[in-house]
């Protein structure tokens, strides 16, 4: 095997030992990206120098005996919507071609402190705004597992660059299913925690209420111990939540006897893939046969948390992205005649189609005679998702429900029709509504050799649960080992 | 037919916190461009703001001050409006949640007392400054006072005249004065206000269409807005014509105001509830914290010089109507000074000298005792009053101690008696003229020989024993 196939909790271990190197480890995985990515499209940045000088430093203090983290050495990529100290941060837009961050967002500081090494920045749907990645300005991330199709979006190379091994972890982020949706396409592990728990800080915002920074690993160890270093308290970020943090790897534990596992059939229903059915449902019995209890059950308003998610997203995206308006940085229009007509220019130019479509249907949304029929009513229902979701925790440890209505789909197959596209989030977005956390692992393969990802829904910072029933489900089959034919 | 004007203001103070409204740059006004400035003040990608306590505390001092009930559950809000000193595009305000509400303030006007109510007082940012055409290439921006904290004071309809208004405001300047939650400089723009303005006749209930005036930046000019303003309505009015709602810029300099283009105020704001940041709780023992933290009011202040001091009640409106106009005369009064005749020096020579030298109660350049210094001077006849005026003066421009400045300038009273003996003479001998009109019976003459006296000592004699001695002498 391969330095960059194996998992961050092997390469710790391999580091430790000093078997191996971080700098071997870093170069592994920048021959790799060499080699892959003209084909997969992942990275808009790669930090080569960077990554190496950085990986030296490590593993001189490994050396020297410094006490690191657990990811200490191991080579990783973000997101290109978080900040990057001095380093492109473009959100995949011709607005921000050229912007270079100042300032590192939390989690990066976090992930410094921590002595990763930071190999480059992803692709993504233009300001996180997508579900295939079609919506960059700059390339076409591609599904490893089959080039014609998309890895998903928003955070779709994040999710391909770890299918594809050419990270060992990335970072995403998760607004409607951002995280989830592409780790299901992808066959990876795909973790959205709770709002509140990891920094907003430095991610640039689509839609505050409802963003959220998570891991993209190999396995469901790698979640626990990139959970570790990147959630806590940040006195930058108010929505942070300031309470005490578990150790996540605690929760590894081989065990669901007793587990309650309640399952929505408004999300199993006709809508969804029959094979992505019989999948979640051959992962609900295998959990079973390990101790754990399942029963369907009904989750009311479902049908509403896609309205209202679109709504509230982009009425706060409306607002978010108000400030590109060419003044301060990123692009601005060549020619103008007034102030009205350099806003009008730079924004028609430097926005792509489907944030232009968000920004209309929010500032509409907010609009005076409007605000009332529309964003006012969205809020109501979240807050009636909210409470739906928390009768069903009074009986349930864990929902389980699919992660995608499809596998993945062809490029170009559904970049003609919003309304399609929006509707393949229909089992994530709740999840962002309520503020809860969802975490994504592959349960199999369709019968293309697609990837199939179940979604594990979890209380508000109960991510422990989540850990832990994925953790045994992992333990007890092999699907997490599956890795695309490149 | 008689016309009543129908006035409320909406009052923006800037407070004087040491830090921002969501970030720690700070608030100090006069920097170099753009250097009191962050990315979070600049509005850069993926920045969040976070709310300086200490702008709620000065928001919740304000609304007790003002006796305004205080909002147990707020919140923020986002005004979006695109304009280049906004760098996020929207300003973090308050919509249907202020910190405070329902308060009022009590104002005297004519000797008439009124009560104006404040409908609410909300918290929200300043915005940064543009400056046109310096260079004729375009205009440049300075963020440095972006995100300086602000309170808007709303107030009723409750002002009938200019001179109401500006009497309120001036109240309320006092008032945030004294709570220290702003420094009230006009001329570094952290008091504006924006003026509503209708007429109706005498009588009649229903109020007129109002405009709203903004660029406002003096009393002086708030008063003079109005008054244009109010004429400008009646004319209209008077022709049998529609005053048009709409919003009017005060041009101060020509004395007029003009409707500003649709486009400059057609504003849909979209206001909703800031996502990135979270309710502003405030419990009954955070508010009695800051109730505790209340100096007393001008109010207050004034009606306790009345009873305590026995102050004619114009004086004391004057010196308590300035917080440290007030704190002055009470440093001369712990001194051990006699509170009138420190109000009579702060009534006639102090202000004049204020106010020939156009500055502020803040500005006097040195502490209240030397003022009971000065004053016990002249009870210890170690100089005379007129004296005192002049060192008063010196210790305006050289801000020293007045025993200091009497010794160093030898201004002491001459109190011996046989030196005054001499002058007396010779001044006698002088004036022979004088001397006999004197003892002809005309009294005036004897004050032409002090005059004399004290022209001859610089002022420095003692009037009162040289007037005895003159006295004396020619009755021989
Ligand atoms: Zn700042």
């Amino acid at each position: 095997m391969e330095l960059y196939q194996l998992t961050a909790h092997a390469l710790r271990d391999l580091l430790r030992k000093k078997e191996i190197s971080s700098i071997e480890l870093t170069k592994s995985i920048l021959d790799r990206i060499n080699l892959t990515d003209p084909q997969i499209q992942s990275y808009l940045t790669v930090m080569h120098e960077q990554a190496l000088n950085n990986a030296q430093e490590i593993d001189k203090r490994m050396s020297a005996g410094e006490q690191l983290g657990d990811l200490a050495g191991i080579p990783m990529a973000l997101k290109d919507n978080i900040c990057t100290e001095g380093i492109l941060t473009t959100c995949a837009s011709k607005m921000l071609h050229n912007f270079k961050p100042p300032y590192d967002a939390t989690v990066v500081k976090k992930l410094k402190k921590e002595g990763t090494v930071l190999v480059g920045k992803l692709n993504m749907d233009e300001f996180a705004m997508g579900s295939s990645t079609e919506n960059s300005y700059f390339k076409q991330t591609k599904n490893p597992y089959d080039l014609d199709r998309v890895p998903g979006g928003s955070s779709g190379a994040s999710a391909a660059a770890v299918a594809a091994d050419e990270a060992i972890f990335t970072l995403g982020s998760d607004t409607g299913g951002s995280i989830r949706q592409p780790a299901a396409f992808c066959g990876v592990v795909g973790m959205k925690p709770t709002y509140g728990t990891v920094s907003r800080f430095g991610l640039v915002a689509f839609a505050s209420s409802l963003d959220q920074i998570g891991p993209l690993t190999k396995d469901v160890t790698d979640c626990a111990l990139v959970l570790n270093a990147i959630t806590g308290h940040d006195p930058m970020d108010s929505t942070s939540l300031n309470i005490k943090y578990p150790d996540y790897t605690k929760a590894l534990v081989n065990n669901v006897k007793g587990l309650k596992i309640g399952v929505p059939k408004e999300y199993m229903g006709e809508g969804i893939n029959a094979e992505i059915r019989h999948s979640v449902l051959n992962a609900l019995e295998i959990l079973k046969s390990l101790g754990a209890e399942y029963e369907e059950f009904s989750l009311p308003l479902t049908e509403y948390a896609l309205p209202a998610y679109y709504l509230i997203s982009s009425a706060e995206a409306s607002s978010n992205l108000a400030r590109y308006d060419g003044i301060k940085y990123g692009y601005r229009t060549g020619q103008f005649k007034d102030l009205l007509d350099l806003y009008k220019k730079t924004r028609s130019e430097g926005f792509g189609t489907e944030v232009k479509r968000r920004i209309m249907l929010g500032t509409y949304a907010l609009s005076s005679g409007y605000y009332d029929a529309y964003y006012k009513k969205a809020q109501q229902v979240r807050t009636l998702i909210k409470k739906s979701f928390d009768d069903a925790f009074s009986r349930y440890d864990v929902i389980i429900t699919p992660t995608t209505p499809t596998t993945a789909f062809k490029i170009g197959e559904k970049s003609k029709d919003p309304l399609e596209m929006y509707a393949a989030d229909i089992c994530t977005v709740s999840l962002n509504i309520a503020g809860l956390p969802g975490l994504v692992i592959p349960c199999g393969l369709d019968s293309k050799g697609l990837p199939i990802g179940m979604q594990l829904i979890g209380k508000a910072f109960d991510e422990a649960t989540l850990l832990r029933t994925a953790y045994t489900f992992e333990q007890n089959t092999e699907y997490h080992k599956i890795r695309p034919n490149l | 037919m008689n016309y009543e004007t129908v006035i409320g203001l909406e009052v923006h103070a800037e407070l004087s916190t040491k830090t921002k409204i969501f970030c720690d740059c700070t608030t100090e006004f006069g920097g170099e461009v753009n250097t009191h400035c962050c990315p979070i003040c600049t509005g850069m990608p993926g920045v969040l703001p976070v709310l300086n306590k200490k702008v709620v505390d000065y928001a919740i001092k304000a609304g007790l001050a003002t006796n305004c009930e205080i909002t147990e559950f707020g919140k923020q809000d986002r005004k979006n409006y695109f304009y280049p000193d906004l760098p996020k595009a929207y300003q973090i305000s308050q919509y249907d949640l202020p910190v405070c509400k329902n308060g009022y303030i009590d104002i005297e006007v004519n000797g008439q007392k009124k009560r104006i109510g404040i409908t609410r007082i909300h918290i929200e940012e300043d915005a940064g400054k543009l400056m046109h055409d310096e260079w004729g290439t375009g205009s440049l921006i300075d963020y440095n006072r972006c995100g300086v904290p602000l309170i808007e004071i709303v107030t009723e309809p409750d002002m009938r005249t200019p001179e109401e208004a500006k009497v309120f405001l001036e109240t309320l300047k006092s008032i945030l004065q004294y709570i220290d939650v702003s420094d009230c400089k006009m001329q570094e723009g952290s008091l504006r206000c924006d003026i509503n303005l209708s007429v109706k006749p005498v009588g009649q209930k229903e109020f007129g269409v109002r405009t709203e005036m903004k660029n406002v930046n003096s009393f002086r000019a708030a008063v003079r807005a109005m008054e244009y303003e109010a004429k400008r309505q009646i004319e209209i009015v008077e022709s049998g014509k529609q005053v048009e709602q709409e919003t009017r810029r005060w041009d101060d300099v020509k004395g007029v105001s003009y409707a500003m283009r649709n486009k400059e105020e057609a504003h849909d704001y979209r206001y909703f509830p800031e996502p990135d940041l979270v309710p502003i709780v405030i419990n009954k023992e955070w508010i009695e914290e800051i109730r505790k933290t209340l100096p007393e009011l001008p109010n207050a202040k004034k009606e306790r010089y009345i009873k305590q001091y026995q102050l004619p009640e114009y004086d004391a409106a004057i010196i308590t109507s300035s917080r440290t106009l007030a704190q002055f005369f009470e440093e001369c009064v712990e001194s051990g000074a006699n509170p009138k005749i420190v109000s009579n020096w702060f009534m006639g020579d102090l202000m004049r000298i204020l106010k020939d030298n156009n500055l502020e109660p803040e500005e006097i350049p040195f502490p209240g005792q030397y003022i009971a210094k000065l004053l016990a001077l002249i009870e210890k006849g170690t100089i005379s009053g007129s004296i005192a005026k002049k060192v008063l003066e010196v210790m305006f421009d050289e801000a020293k101690d007045p025993e200091i400045i009497v010794k160093e300038k030898g201004l002491i009273q001459i109190s011996d008696e046989s030196q005054l003996v001499e002058i007396a003479k010779k001044v006698i001998e002088d004036n022979p003229q004088s001397v006999a009109d004197y003892k002809g019976g005309k009294e005036k003459a004897l004050g032409f020989l002090v005059g004399q006296c004290m022209k001859a000592t610089k002022g420095k004699a003692n009037p009162q024993m040289l007037n005895n001695l003159l006295k004396e002498m020619l009755n021989k």
